[in-house]
């Protein structure tokens, strides 16, 4: 069985970012927005984790240090969607709506 | 699949299907401890935060909104030049590594006999989950303290965000308020 080779993450992770982009673009409810943000922020630890692997210490062990940074940018994207929500949530009770067509004035 | 369901319930669930997809990705890259945490924190406290609020908020499809053709064309567009300009450089590289074989009884040498890292790395197996113990607890010690500093200000702040707008509620307009949420 062929291992996948490193170019072959780094694809699969730029194109996970695209379609977080695309969604990010093209969606118009805030919520989906977000999660969108969330697979822009996946995308980049699979490629932290794919140069972890292929750059191994010379010792013979992985590099931790990328690993390392997808545990602090989960907590961080942990936190982010909590304040997040509230702030959708916030949002929402002000206006009675969530699409982004119709948050267009700042005054609340 | 995420961006082009119309109902959010659904864009959720098929994300909580593409985290899974890439917690595999994860475990296939010897990564066990960020793939188990990847589904633990993604596919489950985080998406059961946004499928709560889907419901709480009683979200409607998009069907009343037609899509815009401009934010339509320019969201294909864009990530597509992104994925062509992405696809050209990495296609310029001509051998590609594969993924380099790890010696662990070779890497067992820099730890104290006896330890469990010593003991399950001559044993042939990775002891994923102790390395990254033992790398956050020394190396990244302030990190981690940062790390749990900022949580902390994220939960005062959720509560403070919360609070604040039912306060808001109550003096603004305080007879309407259990229809709202």
């Amino acid at each position: 069985m062929p291992t996948p080779s490193l170019t072959e993450y780094l694809i699969i992770s730029g194109l996970l970012f695209s379609i977080g982009l695309g969604g990010v673009i093209i969606r118009r409810n805030i919520i989906v927005i977000f999660m969108c943000l969330e697979m822009m922020l996946a995308a980049a630890s699979l490629t932290l984790v794919a140069f972890s692997r292929f750059n191994v210490t010379s010792k013979g062990l992985p590099d931790y240090d990328g690993q390392m940074l997808v545990f602090f940018i989960i907590t961080v994207a942990a936190a982010e969607v909590a304040v997040g929500l509230a702030i959708i949530v916030s949002l929402y009770r002000a206006r009675q709506t969530i699409h982004t067509d119709e948050l267009t004035s700042l005054k609340g | 699949m995420v961006v082009f369901m119309r109902n959010p319930v659904s864009s959720a669930l098929s994300m909580v299907l593409s985290f899974l997809g890439l917690a595999g990705i994860f475990i296939g890259l010897n990564a066990y401890f960020v793939g188990i945490l990847q589904i633990l924190v993604y596919a489950g406290a985080i998406m059961v935060l946004f499928i709560f609020i889907i419901m709480l908020l009683d979200v409607k499809d998009e069907e009343s909104h037609p899509r815009k053709g401009l934010a339509l064309t320019a969201g294909v567009l864009i990530p597509m030049v992104l994925i062509i300009q992405l696809v050209g450089v990495i296609a310029t590289d001509e051998k590609s590594p594969s993924a380099p074989e790890l010696t662990l009884g070779v890497a067992a040498e820099d730890y104290r006999p006896g330890s469990v890292i010593h003991t399950k790395l001559t044993s042939g197996s990775l002891p994923d989950i102790h390395l990254i113990g033992n790398k956050l607890f020394t190396d990244y010690n302030f990190p981690l303290q940062v790390i749990a500093v900022l949580l902390l200000v994220a939960t005062v702040g959720c509560v403070a965000l919360s609070k604040k707008s039912v306060a808001k509620n109550s003096s603004d307009h305080g007879s309407n308020k259990p229809d709202q949420g």
